[in-house]
């Protein structure tokens, strides 16, 4: 501000600087030479491999590409073809939507309320329930996908069948990964106990770190009991944190791939597992239909970004 | 201890507090449960990986699957161990490459105040709201050109500069108060080596957490070995076990698959174990305050 008004006042210095911004920029760009030199490294691969990457994209979505012929551009025909003509594409993004509408909100809450739970436990006792939740979210999604393929099992030696069956709730083999109807409910599942990642360590570790005088402090001003107090005084504390993991969760949520190929196959019965990852997928690496494929992939970026900065508002301080 | 209720009670016995344990473990147990299963599978001989009805845990544990892991598919065109030695290779120069460069990156962006700071500090923000897979096809472009393309380099450079590292680094740095650096700054010390002499070292806990999630997306990461090579002795661990076990609908070889599946696990959990008091000291500063 003070500077502004200075300037102003002085117009005749003013006229005499203008010229010179750049060179004061580049002046102050050159006293800080050390910092670039440390910032470079990463500046460079960051731009290399995100930033470029994402222009580079925007490009060639107006193009068609297939990695042998150079670019032709062709307008809007990839959006077009996409929105319009792409059923399996509009499913994907169905598909997409109803996941991530399930599972972001539902992994959010729960990742929350199970930091929050165990930070109310002796600290001595938190490392192992949080390694319990913690765990299945690190754990490749390859790996375990052979203990999902046995229990879903479409035949009676399925786990789940096996148990269903003898208890008399199904009375014939369902076949869970096969059927339209079960094939997104086992994606949700499946993705919810993988679902207490990054977002859950953020939440214990700000929950952890609440000031106790805050909370004696709410004592006396009439807070009564737990659920007041995490309302009152908990959530506004760990509001960074919340909108961190927030920002997470709607990245993973709308990313949702690995499990889908690995457990229904690509594509899955009827495309009733196919998301718009795996739809990119599929032009891009099968196809390799760049154009067509990097339009997917702006599509998706915009969702993402979109989203967040909803999330940002919602939970952003504002300041 | 203090007792960590945070509303001061009684002396009566807690009914609440025996429901919330009851209901924790409980809970616990279950997400536990598959990968209890997973690992009891690979220990279980060949006569009890087919039982009717399936038995949760094995009676007469045998290492005969990590044997015929790691000998029986050796008569392929790699052996096992080849894989396991990529995904090793790839992930601990992820580990270290990205700490190293995550570190430097963020002590001008928290300590120094030079022009264009927030504005890269915005972007790496808006960078943390989308996959990186969304940029994948030019990334694919990208190592293409610069012919990388069946190499160790093309599965960890790009990994190298992720903003979430960037992230997490600096909000970390940003709560060491300026003072504690001024008072340890070595006198006559460039930045250089205030910057691997006083600043590293302080950074620790920061450095634990980027190698507990660098290593997790780089040991578990099948998709760039899948795109990035093609040759049979350039794939990583996942991508080898997603062939192995075929992936959707394919039951054969459940033995061996257990077992190669309890190699992908056992070290991401060893990793958070190693590194869990760390981790939770720098998640609690993860926060954005915009």
């Amino acid at each position: 501000m003070s500077n502004t008004t200075v300037e102003l006042t002085r117009p005749s210095v003013q006229a005499k600087r203008t010229p010179g911004k750049l060179a004061i920029l580049w002046r102050e760009v050159k006293k800080h030479k050390v910092s670039y030199f440390f910032l470079a490294p990463f500046l460079l691969l960051f731009t290399l491999f995100t930033i470029i990457p994402v222009i580079t994209s925007f490009a060639l979505s107006f193009t068609y590409y297939n990695m042998i012929e150079s670019p032709k551009f062709i307008g809007w025909s990839n959006y077009k073809l996409l929105f319009v003509d792409d059923d399996i594409f509009l499913k994907a993004i169905a598909n997409t939507l109803k996941f991530a509408v399930i599972t972001g909100p539902v992994g959010y809450i729960m990742a929350f309320l199970l930091a929050w739970l165990i930070s109310q436990i002796p600290v001595k006792y938190r490392f192992i329930y949080t390694l319990c939740f913690y765990t299945p979210a690190i754990t490749s999604s390859i790996a375990i996908s052979v203990v999902w393929l046995y229990m879903f099992s479409g035949d009676r030696y399925g786990l789940i069948n096996y148990w269903s069956m003898k208890l008399g709730i199904l009375n014939e083999p369902w076949l869970w990964l096969q059927n339209i109807k079960t094939i997104m409910p086992v994606l949700i599942i499946v993705s919810l106990w993988m679902s207490m990642g990054i977002g859950f360590l953020a939440f214990l570790a700000g929950l952890q770190n609440v000031p106790r005088d805050y909370y004696e402090a709410g004592a006396i001003d009439g807070v009564k009991n737990r659920f007041q107090e995490l309302w009152y005084i908990t959530i506004p504390s760990v509001k960074p944190q919340l909108l961190f993991g927030a920002v997470m969760q709607v990245v993973s949520s709308l990313q949702v791939f690995d499990i889908s190929i690995q457990l229904l196959g690509m594509p899955s019965v009827l495309y009733a597992g196919h998301t718009v990852m795996t739809h990119l997928f599929d032009y891009a690496f099968i196809r390799f239909e760049m154009g067509y494929a990097t339009a997917i992939a702006v599509v998706l970026f915009l969702m993402m970004v979109g989203l967040n900065r909803v999330i940002f508002r919602l939970l952003g301080s504002g300041e | 201890m203090i007792g960590t209720s945070s509303i001061v009670k009684g002396k009566r016995f807690d009914f609440s507090g025996l429901f919330l344990y009851t209901f924790l473990t409980a809970l616990g147990l279950l997400m536990l449960a598959p990968l209890v299963y997973m690992f009891s599978s690979a220990l279980k001989p060949t006569s009890e990986l087919f039982l009717f009805p399936p038995r949760f845990f094995v009676v007469n544990p045998t290492l005969k699957n990590f044997k015929d892991l790691l000998l029986a598919t050796g008569t392929s065109i790699v052996p096992f161990s080849r894989y396991i030695f990529n995904s090793i290779v790839v992930s601990s120069f992820i580990v270290v490459g990205s700490i190293i460069i995550a570190a430097m990156a963020a002590y001008p962006l928290s300590k120094h105040d030079m022009p264009f700071k927030r504005f890269i500090f915005n972007m790496i923000l808006l960078a943390l709201m989308f996959a990186p897979q969304v940029t994948q096809i030019p990334q694919f472009i990208v190592i293409k050109e610069l012919g990388l393309i069946n190499t160790y380099a093309a599965l960890i450079i790009p990994a190298l500069a992720a903003p979430v590292s960037l992230f997490l680094m600096k909000q970390f740095l940003d709560q060491i108060p300026n003072a504690l650096l001024e008072a340890t700054r070595i006198d006559g010390g460039n930045e250089w080596t205030t910057f691997w002499k006083v600043v590293m070292p302080m950074l620790k806990p920061a450095w634990a957490t980027l190698a507990l999630f660098s290593f997790i997306s780089a040991w578990n990461d099948p998709w760039s070995a899948n795109i990035y090579t093609t040759t049979e002795d350039m794939k990583t661990l996942p991508l080898a076990l997603q062939t192995l076990s075929g992936g959707y609908g394919v039951v054969a070889r459940t033995g061996t698959v257990a077992a190669a599946s309890f190699l992908m696990v056992v070290p991401t959990i060893l990793v958070f174990v190693i590194t869990q008091r760390m981790v939770l000291e720098t998640m609690a500063h993860s926060g954005i305050k915009e």
